[in-house]
């Protein structure tokens, strides 16, 4: 192995110190203090790690070579109109429709690295056929993880967006023979990968395995719906790490093992908290959704809970709001959903100069993705020291005057934790019940998410308070300051 | 196997252990900027997409590697400049209030 030209070995650093971007950036992420400015530190090594490779293809060229313009063109072509869009898509999302977006560009990010893969292979078999060029076994065998992996995160993050947008039925999709299908899919990727790892060249067969990978993403998401989806974003991104790792493999390049194995990690770990947040194993999400199995034991209760419900006015919950000396408020997607997080700090603030204590109560799965209500009451300009997470506030709903509960409706059912029949039974809840009062915004008696009903609507300590939660906000805040 | 692949190998086992290290200790509340942040940085496939795209020496491989370099791009400017955003709003104390609220959209 000769050494490294300068400009090589420059470069070669330039990557590393990328790479030590990430890692500290991440590391800085750990604190919402240095958060930001890590994100920052991340994206300057990334930016290093791109300019440098642009420097490398410039002077030395590709493969001994000099890039042709129309290699410069399809670059300069390819990151105006995909930073165009990432550009655009980026600034003008709103903040609720976020976890869609993130799914999407994971999406683009999986299909990329498995569009590598593919290039080269289809590259080197062409030399191949000529004799001019070997296909070592280590090659294939990243190049057939790396599409498989690539592929099943593409579609399959496409659809977890098409379904957090509504553009795909975001109930659990079961379709006949889906087992059936998935078996015929993996023994597709098996006998292929057999096939290619004897060292057999072919396109073709390449091809069926790039196939069975779209169909798999798609066969893996669709039966899967409801409060499930984080868990499943989160994993995808675990997967697209993965591959981009793989492609690093596929044409030698240690920084996109390094982010890509980063990601990799990552993503597990995170997916591991969430479904842990859910008591859910991954493995049970990952085979069947929510409520596919057990609806009838969350439905039966439905009629007892419908009869007993309590509406309060806006002005009785206003005064039980302006004269309490505690007040936690139970923040849920419904709230995300009306924009009415403004809303709900102009309350809390109002409430603050009474002298009463507000507190937010932050389930870790509230709002479509875990920390995505922190993000949009954040946005709201809600100080963080004011946000709490579950396991601290639990103990607080003790001595909490009222509980107002704004458009959250699963993360608050008290069957989880006493109706085993229950879909949810386990997963661990806000105990919005132990409030000595307890106030519900709601747009109806609809079900949550997770399709089953509330019984937490039907005790005497609740009022109902229908109504789009931005109005209700609205109201309640004109009424409070006209105690 | 070649030293290469059993360097790439090591580097590849010691990233995991440090991204397993580096996650386990951040607290939920920024969970998703998290993994929108992490999101972004497997957009360092960009790197690979360029020097894909440049030895593209035929129309077939022209036209993936110049949708792998868009992908790639779109995945990395979007997740950070949508990271950002999430994490700008991260703040101790609301500093001015600001001019939001009754009609004001998120």
């Amino acid at each position: 192995m000769s050494d490294f030209t300068v400009l090589e070995t420059l470069v070669r650093l330039l990557w590393l110190v990328g790479a030590a971007g990430f890692v500290i950036g991440l590391h800085m992420m750990n604190s919402p203090a240095t958060a930001r400015r890590g994100n920052q530190l991340s994206a300057g090594g990334m930016a290093l790690a791109v300019l440098g490779t642009i420097a490398l293809l410039a002077v030395y060229g590709w493969a001994g070579a000099a890039v042709q313009p129309v290699g410069w063109l399809i670059i300069a072509v390819g990151i105006l109109v995909g930073g165009g869009l990432g550009l655009y898509t980026a600034r003008e999302v709103k903040m609720t429709a976020m976890p869609q977006l993130v799914s999407l560009f994971n999406a683009v990010g999986g299909g990329a690295a498995a569009l590598i893969a593919i290039d080269d292979y289809v590259r080197l078999a062409g030399q191949v056929s000529t004799g001019g060029a070997q296909l070592p076994l280590e090659t294939t065998v990243a190049t057939v993880l790396d599409v498989i992996i690539g592929c099943i995160t593409f579609s399959g993050s496409l659809i977890a967006s098409g379904k957090l947008q509504g553009l795909v039925a975001s109930r659990p999709v079961v379709f006949p023979f889906s087992r059936a299908i998935n078996v015929v899919l993996v023994l597709v990727w098996v006998a292929g990968a057999a096939y290619l790892f004897a060292g057999n060249v072919s396109v073709p067969v390449l091809a069926l395995i790039i196939l069975a990978g779209l169909v798999f993403g798609v066969t893996l998401v669709m039966p899967i719906g409801g409060a499930d989806m984080p868990v499943v974003i989160s994993l995808l991104n675990s997967f697209t790490g993965t591959a981009v790792a793989m492609a690093g493999f596929v044409i030698d390049n240690p920084i996109l093992i390094i982010a890509g194995a980063l990601v990799g990690a990552s993503g597990a770990i995170l997916t591991k908290l969430m479904a842990d947040a859910m008591n859910r194993s991954i493995v049970n999400i990952m085979v069947g959704g929510f409520g596919t199995g057990d609806t009838a034991a969350g439905t039966a209760a439905a009629g007892t809970s419908a009869g007993n419900v309590r509406e309060v006015s806006v002005d009785d919950a206003a005064i039980m709001l302006a004269y309490a000396s505690s007040v936690i408020f139970v923040p849920g997607y419904g709230l995300a959903v009306a924009q009415a997080q403004h809303a709900a700090r102009e309350l809390g603030d109002l409430l603050e100069d009474r002298g009463v204590d507000v507190k937010y109560a932050i389930h870790p799965v509230a709002g479509r993705m875990p920390g995505h209500m922190n993000v949009l009451l954040a946005e709201a300009n809600v100080p963080y020291p004011q946000l709490y997470e579950m396991e601290d506030i639990n103990p607080l709903f003790d001595q909490a005057d009222v509980a107002l509960v704004l458009g959250a409706n699963d993360v608050t059912n008290p069957a989880a934790r006493s109706n085993p029949a229950s879909p949810i039974y386990g997963m661990p809840i806000l105990n919005v019940d132990h409030a000595k009062n307890i106030i519900v915004n709601k747009r109806s008696m609809r079900p949550g998410y997770a399709g089953i009903d509330n019984e937490l609507y039907a005790n005497p300590k609740t009022g109902m308070l229908f109504g789009d939660a931005k109005d209700a906000l609205s109201q309640l805040v004109a009424a409070v300051k006209a105690l | 196997m070649s030293p290469t692949l059993v360097s790439a190998l090591t580097v590849f086992v010691l990233a995991i252990l440090v991204g397993f290290e580096v996650i386990s200790k951040v607290p939920a509340t920024l969970h998703t900027p998290l993994m929108s942040g992490a999101n972004s940085i497997h957009g360092i496939v960009l790197v690979g997409a360029m020097i894909i795209a440049a030895g593209a020496d035929n129309p077939l491989s022209q036209v993936l590697s110049l949708v792998a370099v868009a992908f790639a791009t779109m995945n990395v400017v979007g997740g950070y400049v949508v990271t950002d955003r999430m994490l700008q709003m991260f703040r101790k104390k609301p500093t001015a209030p600001r001019p939001t609220e009754p009609g004001a959209e998120g």
